[in-house]
């Protein structure tokens, strides 16, 4: 009997047609695909793109040039100079990020005594050249005003687990 | 008016492709002038009405025994340098016997044993006739014992072939495809209990 | 015959052929769209739908990339050689669309007799697209020999050893279609098949219908017989060293043959252009050989979406082990049945011939 019904099995093809009749039922599925530049998949508050630099509401830049995130950077991709201010504070004169070396790790943002560098959620940031790429302060900077209220509101839903 | 030129079209093709075959000095090209006077004879082959013959030249000679050859070149990598380095020395019984080729050939051509009034000469029966059937005729009535005496020949041959090849090593692993096919889930999983 | 009449007729000819390869060329280029697009929505994806509405453009984005493209010819290669093959791959490929009828017409009434719609009716067609089908290893061989390249040499190898395989099975399940319509035209094989399907030999021929379609995914070097282009081994097969329009070229001739199979298929297997019940015959029988053969190249992608890749020992066995050996105890029972006589009633509900 176990033989013939292997057989029977062998000659009429029944496995074939078993896999044939699985991708024909997925053909008529509705499909996932996501239309990346119409559509976006939803991100993470947590989600690790562009870096920032943030400021104080008065207007007061945050970063107090204490190098720890130079020094925690596994790619030595940020590059720190400071120099103290006419009103006796440690400000940064110059503070570059290098997104060709950057491998998004975040150990920058928790570094950070201060919350002056974060990451924030965009990753739309493409360019022609490497040299584009290089992110200086001012960039920085204008970066943090660009998503002020986005990176306000993730460091909000985010603080109770820090 | 076209019979002739086509005629003369093929058989001068034939002809030339013959000559570059014996000519040409990579192997792969003689091999691929060989398949075109291949062609040009099935050419002659549909002149003369026989379209069965002829595509059994292109489909037997082209499609099977020339990719034979074409392997054969492909996986031995023949070294034609080193095989025409005997060309002068060997001239003298290779020109002898073309010449003795010709003279057979000029002798038989002009004996009068294939002229136009002894030869039959083939009609054109156009798309009415079924060459085909014809030949299933002939070949399965009047040459049914010569046929069959070609057919197990061949069978023969090809046995023969088959047994001189066929070695079954006891120390190499070969796969049984058949037991891989048939095998159940119970064969190779087993549940153990923890 | 005046020179007028001929040059009337080169030019008669030169329209049908025209008739032929433009629509195949162009089927073409929407089978790869179409192609892209099932298994893209086998895997539950869209697949291409950007370029034009719903991605139609796309094949002419591509072909124009191609053609745009640089051809590269390896240092190393034989230069002849590896300019020849892509176009000797091509030529069997459209030349076998020769003999392929496509129904029949009497032109809106114009003419009294039905004309087969072919540019030749031979007698032999089955037999020509035989032999013109057996030449395309040749395209294949050369293109791997003459790139000089391991991967396109080793790619060769095996397309041509498993062209060869499956062709004998392929002409064996051809003779059993013989052996019930008696002819080797291949209008006179539709039309032996006509009268609805409880005529067409699929229904007696069932094996040979499953052991034609499957060879001819593994002569066509279709998935899951792609083994000469296996990509994880051999990166592309044959055609590593092609680029550009050359590479274009192959594979308009896998996709001609494919469509070739599919349309031998439904000729000899599903009774062409005849349509299944009586009934439906107000649709003309065009429509129904080309729905056929739609289906068939479905079948195809549908095959690559679903089927992993053979392994080379398998794929032999299947050719030499099973399908040969199968054939010929198929042969033999159409021939005993023939002759038998309470089996050759039966059997003769088919042969028109008797």
């Amino acid at each position: 009997m176990n033989f013939v019904q292997r057989h029977i099995k062998t000659w009429l093809l029944t496995e074939l047609v078993r896999g044939l009749m699985l991708t024909g039922k997925y053909l008529f599925k509705k499909k996932i695909t996501v239309e990346y530049p119409e559509e976006k998949t939803p991100l993470s508050p947590r989600f690790r793109g562009l870096h920032a630099l943030r400021r104080y509401d008065d207007g007061e830049e945050r970063c107090i040039a204490c190098k720890l995130c130079e020094a925690v950077c596994p790619a030595l991709a940020i590059l720190i100079e400071s120099e103290e201010r006419d009103d006796g504070s440690r400000r940064t004169t110059r503070y570059d990020i290098d997104l060709t070396k950057c491998i998004f790790c975040g150990f920058c943002q928790e570094a950070c005594p201060v919350d002056a560098i974060v990451e924030t959620q965009e990753f739309e940031y493409a360019s022609e050249s490497r040299k584009q790429l290089y992110y200086t302060k001012a960039m920085l900077l204008d970066v943090g005003e660009r998503y002020k209220a986005q990176i306000s509101a993730n460091i909000a839903s985010e603080a109770r687990y820090r | 008016m076209l019979e002739p030129l086509f005629f003369n079209l093929f058989g001068g093709l034939a002809i030339l492709a013959a000559t570059l075959v014996v000519v040409s000095r990579n192997p792969m090209h003689s091999v691929m002038w060989l398949i075109f006077c291949f062609f040009n004879s099935a050419g002659l082959f549909f002149l003369l009405g026989a379209e069965f013959i002829g595509i059994i030249t292109i489909l037997v000679y082209v499609g099977a025994v020339m990719v034979l050859f074409v392997f054969v070149i492909i996986l031995l990598d023949v070294n034609i340098a080193r095989m025409r380095a005997g060309f002068v020395k060997s001239l003298p019984i290779g020109g002898l016997m073309a010449l003795m080729l010709f003279i057979e050939m000029a002798a038989a051509g002009v004996s009068g044993v294939f002229s136009s009034a002894t030869m039959g000469q083939a009609v054109q029966f156009g798309q009415e006739v079924n060459n085909t059937a014809e030949i299933g005729k002939e070949l399965y009535t009047r040459y049914l014992l010569g046929f069959e005496l070609a057919a197990v020949i061949l069978l023969a041959a090809l046995v023969g072939a088959v047994v001189l090849t066929l070695r079954s090593r006891k120390d190499a692993n070969y796969q049984d495809i058949a037991a891989q096919v048939a095998v159940k889930k119970r064969d190779r999983l087993r549940k153990v209990r923890m | 015959m005046s020179i007028l009449e001929i040059a009337q007729q080169a030019g008669i000819w030169a329209l049908e052929i025209l008739a032929i390869t433009v629509p195949v060329a162009l089927s073409v280029a929407y089978i790869t769209y179409m192609e892209r697009r099932i298994i893209g929505w086998m895997q539950i994806r869209k697949g291409c739908n950007r370029v034009g509405w719903a991605g139609l453009l796309q094949p002419i984005a591509d072909g124009l990339k191609l053609f745009l493209k640089e051809s590269i010819i390896p240092s190393t290669a034989n230069k002849w050689m590896f300019v020849a093959a892509p176009v000797i791959a091509l030529v069997p490929a459209l030349a076998a669309y020769a003999v392929i009828p496509f129904g029949e017409t009497t032109l809106f009434g114009i003419w009294e007799r039905k004309h087969v719609m072919a540019i030749a009716n031979l007698n032999i067609g089955i037999l020509y697209v035989m032999a013109v089908g057996s030449l395309a290893i040749y395209g294949i061989l050369l293109a791997g020999w003459a790139s000089n390249s391991k991967y396109a040499l080793i790619g060769a190898v095996r397309a041509s050893c498993q062209m060869i395989s499956y062709e004998v099975s392929m002409g064996f399940a051809i003779v059993c279609v013989l052996m019930l319509a008696g002819s080797m035209n291949l209008s006179a094989i539709v039309n032996a098949q006509a009268g609805g399907f409880w005529h067409w030999y699929i229904i007696p021929l069932f094996p040979m219908f499953l052991v034609y379609f499957i060879s001819g995914c593994a002569e066509t070097n279709r998935s899951p017989f792609d083994l000469p282009e296996g990509e994880a081994e051999l990166v592309a097969g044959f055609f590593v060293e092609y680029s550009g329009m050359w590479f274009a070229t192959f594979s308009l001739a896998e996709y001609a043959a494919m469509i070739l199979i599919s349309l031998m298929t439904s000729i000899m297997f599903l009774g062409g252009w005849h349509a299944p019940i009586p009934a439906l015959d107000f649709i003309p029988g065009t429509v129904w050989l080309l729905g056929k053969t739609a289906f068939f190249i479905f079948v195809f992608i549908w095959f690559r979406a679903t089927f992993p890749r053979y392994r080379y020992d398998q794929l032999m066995r299947l050719g030499w082990k099973v399908f040969l050996p199968w054939t010929l105890i198929w042969i033999a029972v159409i021939g005993v049945a023939t002759y038998t006589p309470l089996l050759s009633d039966i059997v003769g509900f088919w042969q028109p011939w008797r």
